[in-house]
C-alpha cells in the first residue's frame, strides 16, 4: 500500500471513530489503533484472571455455606470474564498463550489493586464493594467502546458483575450491624481498601501517557479523573449508610462543584506497585504462572487425546 | 511440537422458537470439550437450552473491503420494501 | 432428637459433598485453563448447593433453632463421616480429575437410589442432584480418557492417582449403624448392592482410557466412622476458621 492510500484509509477511520460507528475486526485499522486494542483489552483480562486470587483464598473459610457459595460464584465469573476478554483481543490476531506470556514475563500489566493482600473477611465485602464498584464505573464506560468485540464483551460482563457489588455490600452491612469486633473488621478494611480503590483510575489526566488517543478513538470513553470523582461521589454515601469512615482527613461535599473535594493520592505508592513492588506481585505472577505450568502436561494430554480420536475417526471413514 | 487448544465460536439458542446467537468463544481441543465448556462458561445463567460450536477456522468472513461491491447495490432497491408501494389511505391495513 | 440414625445418616451423605466442595474451592484460579476451572466451580456449586439442601434438613431434625451452618461448621474432626477418597488432596490435576471420577460413579448410584427414598425431602433431593452428577461423571469419565489416553506423561501421572486413589474405594459399600438402619426403615440405600455395577462401570472407562485398574488387596476406610486421614484437621480448620475464631456471630 503507498503511503497515500494508507492515509486515505485513515481518514475513512477516523471519520467512521467520529460517527460512533462500530470497528470490527476484519475492517482496516491503523496499526496503534490495534496493539492499543491489545494492550488495553488484554490488561483488563489479566486483571480479571489476577483478580481470582484475593477472593479465591477465602473461598474455603468462608464463614457460612450462603457466603461460601456467592463467593465462589463471584470468583467464577472473573475466570468467565477473563475469558470472554481474551477472546475479543484474540479477534485481533493474538493469542491467549501469547497474553499469558506477557502476563508471566512482566510485560504486560494487571490492575494494581490485586497486588495488595486480602487479609481479613471484611476483605471480601470490601473488594465487592469498592472493587468490583470501581471496576463497575470503568466497565459501564466502556461498553460504549469503539472496537465491536470489546463492547459486546464488556455489555455482558456489566450484566454479569450487576450482583459482584451486592454481595460485597451486604457482606459489609452484616458486619456493620454486628458485634463491635465485625464493625471494627470493616473500618479496618476500609481504611486498607481506600486508597488503593481510587488508584484503580489510574494517574491524573494530565499524566496519563495514552489516554487522549485513547479518548480520540473512543477506546476509552471517560477520563481518568472523571471517572474516579464518579466513583468517590457515588461511594460517599454508601458508606455513610454502613457507618463506617471513610479515612480521608479532607474528604468534604463542595456545594459549588456538586461533587466532593478528597485528599491526595499517595501517587509514589502508586507507581511502586505498577512497577512490581507491592505487596503481593511476586506472590500473584508466582500463582498464575504455577497454576500455567502446572497444566502444561494436562493442556498437551488433552489436544494428543483430541488429535487420536480425529485420526481414528479419519481412519474408520478411509 | 507444541499446539495450543483452538479457538471454538459458540451459538445459543435462548429458548425453543429463537434462533441460535452468537455467544461468544472460547478454547476446546475437540468438539465434546467445546460442547461442555460452553455449557459450563455459556449457559451458567441458564441463558440456553440448545448450543452449538464451531472451530473458529471453518468459518468463512467475508471481506470488509469488498462490501461496496457485497452489498450497496441492495441499497437501492427500494422496490423490495413495502413504502416503496403508493396505496390509498382508505386501505388501512395492507 | 427421636431419629438420630436419620440425622447421621444425612451426614453422612452431606459431608462427602461439603468436603469434596471445599477440595474443589481450593483450586479455582489455579487449573490448567480457564475453561477448566470454570468447569470444576460449576461442580463445586452444584455439590454446595446439595450440601446446603441436606444440612437445611439436618437442622430442621435437630430443632432448636439449629440452622445448616451450625451442622456444617460446628462439629468436631470425629463427627464428620465422609468417605476418605474425597478429603484426598489435589496433589495434582490427575488426582483431581481420578478422585471426582472415582466418587461421581459411586454418587450417582446413590442417587438413584435415594430417589426412591420413602422419605420424600432426601428423594427429592436426589432428584434434583441426579441431572447435576450425570453432568459431572460424564466430565470427569471424559477427562479420565484425556489424560489416561493423552500423552505418556499423562497415562503415568493418571495411572499414579488412580492406583493411590483406588484404596479408598472399597469404603464407599460399607454399611454404617446408621445406613442399616435407615435401609431398614425403606428410608435408606443399601450401597452394597451396587459395588459389582461400580467396579464394572469404572473398569469400562478406565479401560477405555488405557489405564490399568489397580488389583489391591488391601484398602483403608475410617471416615464413615469420623476416623480421617491426616488431611481432615487442615481441611476443617479452613472451613471452620472464621466460625471457631469469631464464636456466636452472623456473617
Amino acid at each position: 500500500m503507498t503511503e497515500n492510500e494508507i492515509k486515505n484509509l485513515e481518514e475513512i477511520f477516523e471519520a467512521r471513530i467520529a460517527r460512533d460507528e462500530k470497528i470490527e475486526p476484519k475492517d482496516w485499522m491503523p496499526e496503534k489503533y490495534r496493539k492499543s486494542n491489545i494492550r488495553q483489552i488484554s490488561q483488563h483480562a489479566h486483571s480479571e484472571v489476577v483478580g481470582m486470587l484475593p477472593e479465591g483464598n477465602w473461598i474455603t473459610r468462608a464463614p457460612s455455606l450462603r457466603r461460601k457459595v456467592a463467593l465462589l460464584a463471584k470468583v467464577q465469573d472473573e475466570a468467565g470474564h477473563g475469558l470472554y476478554l481474551y477472546s475479543a483481543a484474540e479477534t485481533l490476531g493474538i493469542s491467549r498463550e501469547e497474553m499469558y506470556e506477557q502476563l508471566h514475563s512482566g510485560k504486560a500489566k494487571y490492575s494494581s489493586i490485586f497486588n495488595y493482600p486480602a487479609v481479613t473477611w471484611a476483605d471480601m465485602g470490601t473488594i465487592g464493594w469498592l472493587v468490583d464498584g470501581a471496576a463497575i464505573i470503568n466497565q459501564v464506560a466502556l461498553c460504549s467502546t469503539s472496537f465491536g468485540p470489546y463492547a459486546r464483551a464488556m455489555v455482558r460482563i456489566c450484566k454479569e458483575e450487576s450482583f459482584h457489588q451486592r454481595q460485597g455490600y451486604e457482606i459489609l452491612l452484616t458486619l456493620c450491624r454486628g458485634t463491635q469486633e465485625q464493625k471494627a473488621m470493616a473500618q479496618d478494611a476500609l481504611n486498607r481498601w481506600w486508597w488503593p480503590s481510587l488508584m484503580m483510575f489510574g494517574p491524573i489526566d494530565a499524566e496519563s501517557p495514552n489516554t487522549e488517543q485513547s479518548m480520540k478513538w473512543k477506546l476509552k470513553r471517560k477520563t481518568n479523573d472523571e471517572l474516579r470523582q464518579q466513583f468517590i461521589d457515588q461511594t460517599v454515601p454508601q458508606a455513610e449508610i454502613l457507618g463506617i469512615t471513610i479515612p480521608d482527613p479532607d474528604l468534604k461535599w463542595n456545594e459549588e462543584k456538586k461533587q466532593y473535594d478528597f485528599g491526595e493520592i499517595d501517587w509514589d505508592e502508586f507507581w511502586q506497585v505498577v512497577k512490581g513492588h507491592g505487596p503481593c506481585n511476586k506472590e500473584r505472577m508466582d500463582a498464575r504462572v504455577s497454576a500455567w505450568e502446572e497444566g502444561n502436561w494436562v493442556r498437551d494430554a488433552a489436544m494428543a487425546y483430541a488429535e487420536k480420536q480425529h485420526d481414528k475417526k479419519l481412519k474408520d471413514v478411509g | 511440537m507444541k499446539k495450543d487448544w483452538p479457538l471454538w465460536e459458540v451459538f445459543v439458542r435462548s429458548k425453543n422458537g429463537l434462533e441460535h446467537r452468537h455467544f461468544g468463544s472460547l478454547h476446546a481441543t475437540d468438539a465434546v470439550m467445546a460442547l461442555e465448556n460452553a455449557r459450563d462458561v455459556y449457559t451458567r445463567r441458564n441463558e440456553g437450552v440448545s448450543i452449538w460450536v464451531v472451530e473458529s477456522k471453518y468459518i468463512t468472513a467475508s471481506n470488509p473491503s469488498e462490501n461496496g461491491e457485497l452489498f450497496e447495490p441492495a441499497k437501492s432497491k427500494v422496490y423490495r420494501h413495502p413504502t416503496f408501494y403508493k396505496l390509498p389511505d382508505e386501505l388501512k391495513h395492507m | 432428637m427421636n431419629n438420630n440414625n436419620l440425622y447421621n445418616y444425612i451426614l453422612g451423605i452431606a459431608d462427602n459433598t461439603l468436603i469434596l466442595g471445599q477440595r474443589l474451592g481450593e483450586l479455582c484460579g489455579h487449573g490448567p485453563a480457564l475453561e477448566t476451572d470454570i468447569a470444576l466451580t460449576n461442580i463445586a456449586l452444584d455439590l454446595f448447593g446439595q450440601t446446603r439442601n441436606y444440612f437445611q434438613y439436618a437442622a430442621l431434625l435437630v430443632g432448636d433453632g439449629k440452622a445448616e451452618d451450625d451442622v456444617a461448621y460446628m462439629r468436631t474432626e470425629r463427627n464428620y463421616f465422609n468417605v476418605l477418597l474425597v478429603e484426598q488432596p489435589n496433589t495434582h490435576f490427575g488426582y483431581v480429575m481420578g478422585r471426582q471420577f472415582l466418587f461421581d460413579v459411586y454418587h450417582l448410584l446413590l442417587l438413584e437410589g435415594l430417589q426412591n427414598s420413602s422419605d420424600i425431602t432426601l428423594a427429592a433431593i436426589a432428584d434434583k442432584g441426579i441431572k447435576e452428577v450425570t453432568y459431572h461423571k460424564r466430565f470427569s469419565g471424559d477427562w479420565m480418557k484425556r489424560l489416561g489416553d493423552g500423552t505418556a506423561e499423562s497415562r503415568q501421572k493418571m495411572q499414579e492417582a488412580i492406583d493411590d486413589l483406588w484404596r479408598y474405594t472399597d469404603e464407599l459399600f460399607q454399611l454404617t449403624k446408621a445406613d442399616k438402619a435407615m435401609i431398614y426403615e425403606g428410608i435408606g440405600v443399601d450401597v452394597s448392592n451396587f459395588k459389582e455395577a461400580y467396579y464394572q462401570e469404572v473398569s469400562e472407562i478406565l479401560n477405555e482410557a488405557t489405564i490399568t485398574v489397580p488389583e489391591n488387596k488391601y484398602f483403608t476406610s475410617g471416615g464413615k466412622k469420623g476416623i480421617h486421614t491426616e488431611h481432615m484437621g487442615y481441611i476443617l480448620a479452613d472451613l471452620q476458621y472464621m466460625q471457631r475464631t469469631y464464636p456466636n456471630m452472623k456473617w
